[in-house]
């Protein structure tokens, strides 16, 4: 059986775990020391060999993006740290910059290094002030000790670390949504190509990696390439962060080699919350399309999970029981879809807000016999038609649902409203608020979240 | 009075301006091309004003040497900015599917009803805005509450009343994993733009669920793999001296070694000073 991997996470339980001294004591900067006394090619080629590939969500090969930079032509180059976590159900980068912001600061200096960027940036979210002060305080701990700044310990090499704030908007964690927020637009997608190894910041070569990424390459420098390489499956090697919530036992944070299924996790956790049957999950955020208990011993690999119909994603595997109206959950997860997209793009910008009103009144027991399906046909009209991943991701859980549930769907339209208690799923006993079909959710507000 | 007048189309006095534009001057230096700079200038001015106001539109537009237009596209694209007076404490009740079911609508619902608001309204002492918000990357403390944009875990509806009326009736209240008590509006508006408050050393490192996996490790005794062989390691090997005479990192650590660490002599916990990096990376 698949068992625990503490590698990002093992110092999170030490005093103050977010210290340089802290991170230092239990072998923190080895890998940065390592690095410099290598030419920058041999780390990107350790990173290519250990087979790392990103932790944000799509899983490209980190190594082979690095190597997809132009030579180097003596202008700037940038390292951007997408440490924007905002999908729905994903929890893992958050912690773990709360937690031991150094381990990103080391892995961004090492790539750094790799790609030859002198001035490197992490974006986060603006949602979190307290993560943003560790990362402020870590960048400014790592300079005051020589590992940032000119001439970085007698190796000839600078650099700089922005920590930026961003100002709320999910879309900004896709990779040029991203960028333009960085150079203070709005937050929408680039056309790609040039993809931004080409023209990325300031349509200069940038490399986008997702923290858990940057993260893991100090430890793949320090302890070698074989050494990740021997955790996880073939093609999907390494640890991995994976992240319980909603119905189980004990959620949490479970660092893993990928490979692990949600039954050995859950047998790891202690099961589902008062042993009630798994309804639906997902394994990689609200994006990738649900699983149901069918799944529980599908590997949480890249490969394995695509194979089954869905996408490892981001490891966000949000666990819902029996007690959970899946009709009420879509609906949810879409209206959030319809509130983030950034309005560039015809079919997700229009998309999402028809899909956000016919399952509104799905739930509302106002839905016309025609509508599951009309559901299905727009949703075969965003998908693939895009600009950005936002809208593909926005029809996952209601095809999906569909897939597995038609007749939940179908339950809600013959008896005209939500057959399930709503007080149910909670964690705690309450009254529901009595909700009139059709109105229960105006007041809002126009433009907001509702 | 400043020794040289200012051509400012904001409403701002001389003292005001001149500390605003000192800021914004340290915002710009953090960036290779200025314009970077508008999103913590626009938390900046939130930091003075508690919202994006004209003057403070006027004068990201004139600092940056954009249109005010320019910068309304902007400030209008993301939700931290408001663009009406926030209340000191901005809570926000996480409604994103998995908070919700879990019971984000039934704290959502009774806040909105103990404090006679509805979503992105503010009570009438000026105190809280209420908001929905969208999934806060804390699903496994659901139902999450945002208070500040500091985390409030595990939330019922009970525990995020009494939070709603201790905040209102002035008492500092410490969030779940942040800093020790919620500071204002303003004053979290001024960190988000990039100047520390100092208080990076406050709170947890991690809170329980976040170390839920780690602990069931321990119990086990599973660790990550032993490295494969010294000869695999990049490098000469010589960046890894140092570590041979400390304790050993759990990486390399058998369960029940040193390396499961435990705090054994006061250095474990000495937290004030960092070590500079050893000679032996030269």
């Amino acid at each position: 059986m698949t068992d625990l991997l503490p590698v990002l996470t093992d110092t999170w339980d030490a005093p103050r775990s977010w210290r340089l001294s802290t991170y230092e004591k239990h072998g923190g900067y080895d890998g940065l020391k390592a690095a410099l006394k290598m030419p920058p090619g041999d780390v990107v080629q350790a990173v290519k060999d250990s087979g790392l590939r990103g932790r944000g969500g799509a899983g490209f090969p980190s190594g082979m993006k690095w190597g997809f930079l132009p030579p180097d032509d003596g202008k700037p180059r940038y390292l951007v740290v997408n440490a924007d976590e905002s999908e729905p159900g994903t929890c893992k980068d958050i912690p773990l910059m709360l937690a031991s912001p150094q381990h990103l600061i080391e892995g961004v200096i090492i790539t750094s290094y790799a790609i030859g960027s002198k001035h490197a940036f992490i974006y986060v979210r603006g949602e979190v002030l307290h993560v943003y002060r560790r990362l402020l305080e870590a960048v400014a701990e790592a300079r005051r000790v020589g590992y940032l700044g000119t001439d970085i310990l007698g190796s000839g090499f600078d650099l700089e670390i922005t920590v930026h704030a961003g100002a709320g908007a999910y879309i900004c964690g896709e990779e040029t949504a991203l960028l333009d927020s960085l150079e203070g637009l709005r937050g929408q997608p680039r056309l790609k190509p040039p993809f931004p190894a080409v023209a990325g910041l300031y349509a200069r070569p940038t490399v986008v990696n997702n923290v858990e990424t940057i993260a893991s390459v100090p430890g793949i420098i320090a302890q070698g390439a074989d050494w990740f390489k021997g955790m996880g499956t073939e093609r999907s090697t390494g640890h991995g962060l994976f992240s319980l919530s909603g119905h189980v036992t004990t959620p949490g944070q479970y660092e893993a080699p990928l490979g692990i299924t949600l039954r050995e996790l859950l047998d790891l956790g202690g099961g589902m919350r008062g042993g009630r049957p798994l309804k639906f999950w997902t394994p990689g955020g609200s994006s990738t399309p649900l699983f149901t208990a069918e799944h529980l011993d599908t590997p949480l690999d890249y490969e394995s999970v695509g194979a089954a119909g869905s996408m490892l994603g981001t490891r966000a595997l949000q666990i819902f029981d029996d007690t959970v109206c899946v009709v009420r959950s879509v609906s949810r997860w879409t209206e959030f879809y319809a509130h983030e997209s950034c309005g560039k793009c015809t079919p997700c910008r229009e998309g999402t807000y028809w899909l956000k009103q016919i399952l509104r009144r799905i739930e509302d027991g106002a839905a016309g016999s025609g509508d599951i399906d009309l559901l299905l046909d727009l949703c075969d009209n965003i998908l693939g038609r895009s600009f950005c991943a936002l809208g593909d991701g926005a029809t996952a859980p209601i095809t999906s649902s569909i897939q597995f549930f038609r007749d939940e769907y179908q339950a809600h339209l013959d008896g005209h409203g939500c057959p399930f208690d709503p007080a149910a799923s909670a964690l705690f006993p309450y009254t529901p608020r009595t909700r009139t079909p059709g109105t229960a959710l105006v007041g809002a507000g126009a433009g907001g979240h509702r | 009075m400043t020794a040289e007048p200012v051509q400012t189309r904001s409403g701002y006095d001389g003292e005001t301006l001149a500390a605003l534009q000192h800021d914004a001057a340290a915002i710009t230096a953090r960036y290779p091309d200025p314009r970077s700079g508008l999103l913590p200038m626009l938390h900046l001015v939130q930091s003075v004003d508690g919202y994006v106001s004209r003057d403070g539109i006027m004068f990201c537009a004139e600092q940056l040497g954009i249109t005010s237009a320019e910068v309304s596209a902007v400030a209008t694209f993301y939700t931290q900015y408001k663009r009406k007076p926030n209340g000191k404490y901005t809570v926000g009740v996480c409604t994103n599917t998995l908070c919700a079911v879990m019971g984000g609508d039934a704290i959502f619902d009774e806040l909105s009803e103990h404090l006679g608001v509805g979503h992105d309204e503010t009570t009438d002492d000026g105190a809280i805005t209420l908001e929905r918000v969208e999934c806060n990357a804390a699903c496994d403390y659901a139902p999450v509450m945002m208070v500040n944009w500091e985390f409030f875990d595990n939330q019922t509806p009970e525990s995020a009343t009494v939070v709603a009326d201790r905040l209102r009736a002035g008492e500092a209240v410490a969030p779940t994993r942040g800093a020790d008590s919620v500071c204002s509006f303003k004053q979290m508006s001024r960190v988000l733009a990039g100047f520390p408050d100092g208080r990076a050393h406050e709170g947890v490192g991690a809170g329980e669920a976040s170390l839920a996996g780690l602990r069931f490790a321990r119990e086990r005794g599973a660790t990550a793999p032993d490295r494969t062989g010294a000869d695999d390691a990049p490098g000469d090997g010589t960046g890894t001296d140092q570590a041979a005479g400390e304790v050993p990192g759990t990486i390399t650590g058998e369960p029940g070694s040193s390396a499961e660490r435990t705090p054994a002599t006061s250095s474990d916990l000495e937290t004030g000073k960092d070590k500079k990096p050893g000679e032996d990376a030269r």
